[in-house]
């Protein structure tokens, strides 16, 4: 599955009248409890794709909480003030109690959103979920077209799946979301993926362009864009959103290696969005566990969730400001972007604490940028598919 | 969808849609929107507004009752509550009561 890095604690939307929570000075932001929590109920996947958000190191089938432990942490999410919950994975289809967990959240007053691949669900199985009382469908898209999507998926008659699903979610009067990853080896595709998710009737449009860790980072050589196709699709982007206001919103992430400043990721660790993943660890975003030596809080503890989420060592390392070291100590932007993101110093300096090499202030900086340009050019096209082997070499 | 690019003139019918739901939250002491992705903070008067877009009543009808119970000048109020709900529309969060087609 895949994440936005900013975008998936609450989006920023300031109007008259209608303010944002999750905005500057609310509740979301002094450690509070967050508004939404993504869910990762399992790890299992029938696709394979080389920039999977989940660690590299997979957790099994039977190491996921189980229905009655799922249950347990909705209600406690909803009586501690959550107010949405995002069912994701690996593939939360893959559950067989999905629709029981669905109703359940529902039953707790949860607003609830899946995201999903869609390859295994079928009419009846959506529609269950519908009466169940989900929301809200995301279907992530790995290109337009059945070859090459299917190729980056792993799993052939994924895309043709995924368009009968996205058909089925608008006859059921749900919400959709078209979440595209892009890649330099499908982001010629964009303005072909624009117009798909308009045909779809989809309300909005994600275009995520992949953040570098686990999978990704792995596969880094063959999916980083050049330069010049993100100069491109920033100006797609805009083009698209302006033409289509009204009709498709569409949230943009630029890959952050050819940016200046790092990105405000996750909106600041352990600062307004949590995850739990399939064994009920809490982690402050999904990439966490590639930080090696820390130890996150489970949920299986016998701790409250409101109790690991004010006392958790891990989540209390990166808290705030006053772990940072220079440049990050003393610059201007450090309540801006907080750093920017510690899995990302974690993987190119060495240290989750280093200032993220995405700024310009970085020492790393400039070396991360010839490394993104040069890969762009002449790294070669091969995944390795993500699996619990560790990954497998495209053949 | 047939909600979008709505004009929210005095005859609309307004309603929340599905996936755009008005509750108080316990924890934060508010009423707050939930929609995909995001967490509205509407203020006291659009709660106000917004209870009265049950998608039975129309814009009109909905500007008289508030017109009324403020003693307030409804061409004033007309305003206020139209803008209000066009901004809404506009973002996603309102689409407008129809007649079940065959």
């Amino acid at each position: 599955m895949s994440v936005t890095p900013d975008g998936s604690a609450m989006a920023v939307d300031p109007a008259d009248g209608i303010a944002v929570l999750g905005s500057r000075g609310s509740v979301a932001e002094s450690f509070g409890i967050p508004l939404a929590v993504l869910l990762e109920v399992t790890h299992r996947c029938p696709l394979q794709c080389p920039y999977c958000s989940n660690p590299v190191e997979l957790e099994r089938g039977g190491a996921e909480l189980t229905t009655d432990e799922w249950k347990r942490v909705l209600t406690e999410l909803a009586a501690i003030g959550v107010l949405q919950v995002h069912f994701s994975g690996g593939e939360p289809t893959a559950r067989k109690d999905l629709v029981e967990l669905v109703r359940h959240a529902s039953d707790v007053g949860l607003y609830t959103n899946l995201i999903t691949s869609a390859v295994l669900l079928t009419r009846e199985r959506l529609a269950a979920l519908a009466d169940a009382g989900l929301c809200h469908v995301q279907i992530s898209f790995q290109g337009n077209e059945p070859l090459g999507a299917d190729r980056v998926g792993g799993f052939a008659g994924g895309h043709a799946k995924k368009l009968d699903v996205a058909r089925w979610t608008r006859e059921l009067d749900l919400p959709l979301t078209v979440n595209a990853v892009m890649h330099r080896q499908n982001l010629h595709q964009l303005p072909d993926i624009i117009d798909m998710a308009v045909a779809l009737d989809a309300d909005r449009l994600e275009v995520a362009n992949v953040q570098y860790y686990g999978w990704a980072l792995k596969n880094r050589a063959a999916l980083m864009p050049t330069l010049r196709q993100i100069e491109d699709c920033t100006a797609i982007v805009e083009a698209a959103q302006q033409r289509l206001k009204g009709v498709l919103a569409i949230d943009y992430v630029v890959p952050d290696y050819y940016a200046l400043r790092p990105k405000k990721c996750m909106g600041g660790w352990g600062r307004q969005f949590f995850n739990i993943s399939p064994s009920g660890k809490v982690l402050p975003c999904h990439a966490a566990e590639t930080i090696t030596g820390l130890a996150f809080d489970s949920v299986r503890s016998g701790a409250s969730i409101a109790e690991i989420w004010r006392n958790s060592e891990a989540l209390n390392r990166y808290r705030g400001t006053g772990w940072m070291q220079e440049p990050c100590a003393s610059c201007a932007f450090k309540e801006i972007d907080f750093g920017g993101c510690r899995c990302q110093a974690f993987a190119l300096a060495g240290a989750a604490a280093a200032t993220d090499p995405a700024c310009s202030l970085s020492p790393l900086h400039e070396r991360i940028f010839k490394t993104a340009e040069a890969e762009a050019a002449e790294g070669g096209d091969r995944f390795v598919y993500r699996n619990f082997a560790g990954g497998t070499a495209e053949t | 969808m047939a909600s979008r690019n709505i004009t929210v003139s005095e005859s609309s019918r307004p309603v929340l849609p599905r996936h755009a739901k008005l509750r108080f939250d316990e924890t934060r002491q508010r009423w707050v929107i939930l929609a995909p992705e995001r967490v509205l903070a509407p203020d006291d008067i659009a709660v106000e507004i917004l209870q009265l877009c049950d998608g039975a009543r129309d814009v009109a009808a909905i500007i008289d009752v508030l017109a009324a119970k403020y003693t307030a000048d409804r061409a004033e109020i007309g305003t206020d509550v139209l803008s209000m709900l066009q901004d809404l529309a506009d973002k996603g969060f309102l689409t407008e009561a129809r007649e079940k087609t065959p």
